[in-house]
C-alpha cells in the first residue's frame, strides 16, 4: 500500500470516514442542546435507533474477537494469522458502540460520574467494567501478538480475551435479561443468545473488512480460507437462528406472553416483516444458503452472504429493542385499557435524522480506527507465510 | 512520519481527548456535588434523614374515583411545574388509565403514578445509583448524579417514569428537573419535608369531592391509611413481581 494511488484512496477513505464521524458528533450537539425531542424515541419508546447501532457494534466486536481466538487458544494457523485483524476490529467496533452509547445520554456530559459513582446492582454498571476491561486486555493481546519479545505470552492473553468476551456478551444480554417489566425481555436465555448472536455478526464484520482489504491488494482469498470462513458463518448463522427460535417458541408456549409473541411475529405491522423478512430470510436462510453451496460462495459471495448477516442483525435487533417497547405494558391483565399516555396502545416510534448520523457516526468512528490501525501496523492477513496444515 | 511517530502521536492524542475533558468534569462533578445541598432532594429540610419507620404511602379507591375526573392530574402537574402534557414525549408524574375487565365488561377509572416500591426495578438498574430509595419508602432520582440513561424506564414496570426531552422554563424552586434527566412522582416530598401531611394529587381528589385518594404512613397501625388496608380488601398492581409496592387499589 505504498504507491500514490492507494496513499490518495487512503486519505480520501479517511476524510470520508472522518465526515461521518463529524456528522454523528454534530448529531449529538444537536440532540443535547434541543433534547431528545430531535429524535423518535418518547417515554414509552425510550431506547431507539442509536441503541440498535450501538448494540449491534458492541455484540460484533466481541463476536468478531473470535477469529483471534481460535489462532490463539486453539492454533489454527489460518486464523492465528489473522488474530491482529481481530483484535482491532473488536478494538474499533467496541469504540464506535459506545460512543453512540455514550452521546445517546441525556446527560452526556456526566459520563464522569457513570465513571465514578457504581450501584453494582445494575448490570450496566458492571457493563461499564465489562467494556473497559474488553479494550485493555485486546490491547494487550494486540501487544504480545506485536512485540516479538512478548509472543509467548499471546496464549495466556488471548484465552483471557476469550474469557471476558463471553462475559462481556453475557453482560449485553442481561441488561435486556434483567428486566422483568417487559414481556420482550426478562428470559435468562439471552445471554446464551446474545453469544450466539455475536459469533456470527462478528464473524460477518471480520469477512467483510477482510474482503475489502484483499481486494484493496488486488489479492484474492485463499480457497482454504474462503471455505472454512463460509462454513464458520454457516454453523453461526444456523445457530442464532435456532435460538431465536427457541426464544420465541418459549414464548408462544406461555398463556401471558402469546399477545407479545403474536405482535412481533404477525399482527406488528413493521416489526413482522423486519423479523421474516428481514432476519429470518435476507439475515439467515439467504447467507446460509449462500454459505453451504460451493458454486455460490466463492468470489464475491462470501462477503455478500456476510453483508446479508449484518443486515439480518439489524432487523433482529430493530425488532427486539424496538418492538419490545412499542408493545405496550401489561399493567391490568385481561383489562381492555386506554390512557391519554398511550396505555394500552401500540407506541409509534419513527426514528429522526439525527438518531440516524449519531448510529453512522459510530460506524464511521470504528471504520477510521481500523483504516488508521490497518495503515499503520501489519494487520493484513499473511497467509502465504502460513505453515502447511 | 515513521510508524512509531505517528503510534506515538495516536496514543498522546488518544490520553489528552481521555484525560481532558476528564479533569475538566470532575471539577465541575465536584461543584455539583457541593452544590447538593440546595438541591432539595436529598432529604427533609429540617437536616434529618428521612425516617427509617415511616413507609409513606397511598389508598386508591377506585370505586370513587369518577371516569373523566383529572383533577389528581391537574394539581400534579401544578404543583410539580409540568405544564400541560399533551404529547408521548411531556413529563406525565400521575395520568387516569381507564380500564374494562375484558370478561366482565367492569369499568374503572385508574390514577397511576410511581408505585413507590419496596424493591424498585428502577434503582436496582441505576447505573450511577441516582435512582435511590429514601428510608421513609420515597422513591427518587438524584438530579446531579442521572445521566439520563433511561435504564429506569425499561425496568419500570408501571411506567411511571418520564424523560425530559426538552429544555425546561419556569421550574418550581421546590421541584428541581433538569433537561435529559428522568423523573417521576416524588409523592411531594417538598411537602412532606416541610412537614405536610397531604399530596397535591391526594388534596385536589378531596377537593373535588371524590376523596378517592389517601395518604399516609402504611407502618403507622393508627393511620387512617393503615386501618383502611387492614380493613378493607385492597391490591398492589403488578403484585405477581413481589415489588411490594407503596401505593395500593381499592376496588379493582
Amino acid at each position: 500500500m505504498s504507491s500514490r494511488d492507494d496513499s490518495r484512496s487512503f486519505w480520501a477513505l479517511l476524510g470520508l470516514g472522518g465526515l461521518g464521524m463529524l456528522a454523528g458528533l454534530a448529531a449529538a450537539h444537536h440532540m443535547e442542546t434541543a433534547g431528545h425531542i430531535a429524535t423518535g424515541m418518547d417515554n414509552q419508546v425510550v431506547w431507539g435507533l442509536p441503541h440498535v447501532f450501538a448494540i449491534f457494534m458492541i455484540v460484533a466486536a466481541s463476536g468478531v474477537l473470535n477469529v483471534a481466538s481460535i489462532g490463539s487458544v486453539f492454533g489454527e494457523a489460518l486464523y492465528k494469522k489473522r488474530a491482529p485483524l481481530s483484535g482491532l476490529l473488536c478494538l474499533a467496533m467496541l469504540a464506535g458502540g459506545l460512543m453512540v452509547l455514550m452521546l445517546d445520554l441525556g446527560r452526556p456530559e456526566r459520563v464522569v460520574v457513570a465513571a465514578t459513582h457504581y450501584n453494582f446492582k445494575s448490570v450496566f454498571a458492571w457493563n461499564v467494567f465489562l467494556y473497559s476491561g474488553m479494550a485493555a486486555i485486546v490491547a494487550v493481546y494486540l501487544w504480545t501478538m506485536f512485540e516479538r519479545r512478548l509472543n509467548p505470552w499471546s496464549r495466556s492473553a488471548g484465552i483471557a480475551a476469550l474469557l471476558w468476551r463471553f462475559a462481556l456478551t453475557t453482560g449485553t444480554g442481561s441488561i435486556f435479561g434483567f428486566l422483568v417489566a417487559r414481556q420482550a425481555y426478562q428470559s435468562a436465555l439471552l445471554a446464551p443468545l446474545f453469544i450466539v448472536l455475536s459469533f456470527g455478526w462478528g464473524l460477518a464484520v471480520f469477512v467483510i473488512t477482510q474482503s475489502v482489504m484483499y481486494a484493496w491488494n488486488g489479492r484474492p482469498l485463499p480457497a482454504e480460507a474462503e471455505q472454512r470462513l463460509a462454513r464458520l458463518l454457516a454453523i453461526f448463522v444456523a445457530a442464532a437462528l435456532y435460538l431465536v427460535l427457541v426464544y420465541h417458541l418459549t414464548n408462544a408456549y406461555f398463556a401471558r406472553q402469546h399477545d407479545f409473541t403474536a405482535f412481533v411475529l404477525r399482527d406488528g405491522g413493521l416489526f413482522p416483516v423486519l423479523f421474516w423478512a428481514g432476519f429470518v430470510l435476507v439475515g439467515s436462510l439467504v447467507p446460509f444458503v449462500l454459505l453451504v453451496v460451493p458454486a455460490a460462495r466463492s468470489g464475491p459471495g462470501l462477503a455478500l452472504a456476510a453483508a446479508f448477516v449484518v443486515l439480518g442483525a439489524f432487523a433482529f435487533l430493530y425488532v427486539f429493542i424496538i418492538g419490545g417497547q412499542a408493545f405496550p405494558l401489561e399493567i391490568f391483565p385481561g383489562h381492555e385499557v386506554r390512557s391519554a399516555f398511550g396505555d394500552g396502545a401500540v407506541a409509534h416510534y419513527v426514528p429522526r435524522w439525527p438518531e440516524l448520523l449519531l448510529g453512522l457516526g459510530g460506524v464511521a468512528a470504528a471504520f477510521v480506527a481500523t483504516l488508521v490501525g490497518v495503515r499503520v501496523l501489519a494487520f493484513m492477513p499473511q497467509d502465504e507465510l502460513a505453515a502447511p496444515k | 512520519m515513521s510508524r512509531r511517530a505517528v503510534l506515538g502521536a495516536a496514543v498522546a492524542a488518544l490520553a489528552g481527548v481521555a484525560l481532558a475533558p476528564g479533569i475538566r468534569l470532575i471539577e465541575v462533578a465536584r461543584a455539583a456535588d457541593g452544590a447538593d445541598g440546595a438541591g432539595g432532594a436529598a432529604g427533609p429540610a429540617a437536616g434529618k434523614g428521612a425516617d427509617p419507620k415511616v413507609r409513606w404511602g397511598l389508598l386508591i379507591d377506585t370505586t370513587r374515583c369518577a371516569e373523566g375526573c383529572t383533577a389528581c392530574v391537574d394539581a400534579c402537574n401544578a404543583e410539580n411545574g409540568l405544564g400541560t402534557p399533551s404529547r408521548p414525549t411531556d413529563a406525565r408524574w400521575i395520568r387516569k388509565v381507564e380500564i374494562r375487565e375484558l370478561r366482565t365488561g367492569r369499568q374503572a377509572s385508574v390514577p397511576v403514578m410511581c408505585q413507590h416500591c419496596a424493591e424498585p426495578p428502577c434503582v436496582d438498574v441505576c447505573p450511577t445509583g441516582a435512582s435511590f430509595k429514601r428510608a421513609d419508602g420515597i422513591v427518587l432520582v438524584d438530579r446531579h448524579s442521572c445521566i439520563g440513561c433511561r435504564y429506569c424506564m425499561m425496568a419500570c414496570p408501571y411506567k411511571a417514569r418520564s424523560f425530559v426531552h426538552e429544555p425546561l422554563h419556569d421550574q418550581k424552586p421546590d421541584v428541581p428537573r433538569g433537561k435529559g434527566c428522568v423523573e417521576s412522582c416524588t409523592l411531594c416530598v417538598h411537602r412532606i419535608d416541610r412537614g405536610e401531611k397531604l399530596t397535591a394529587c391526594a388534596e385536589a381528589c378531596s377537593a373535588a369531592g371524590h376523596g378517592a385518594i389517601l395518604f399516609g404512613d402504611l407502618n403507622d397501625p393508627g393511620s387512617e391509611i393503615s386501618r383502611r388496608v387492614r380493613e378493607v380488601r385492597s391490591r398492589q398492581l403488578r403484585a405477581d413481581l413481589n415489588l411490594d409496592p407503596g401505593v395500593r387499589y381499592e376496588g379493582l
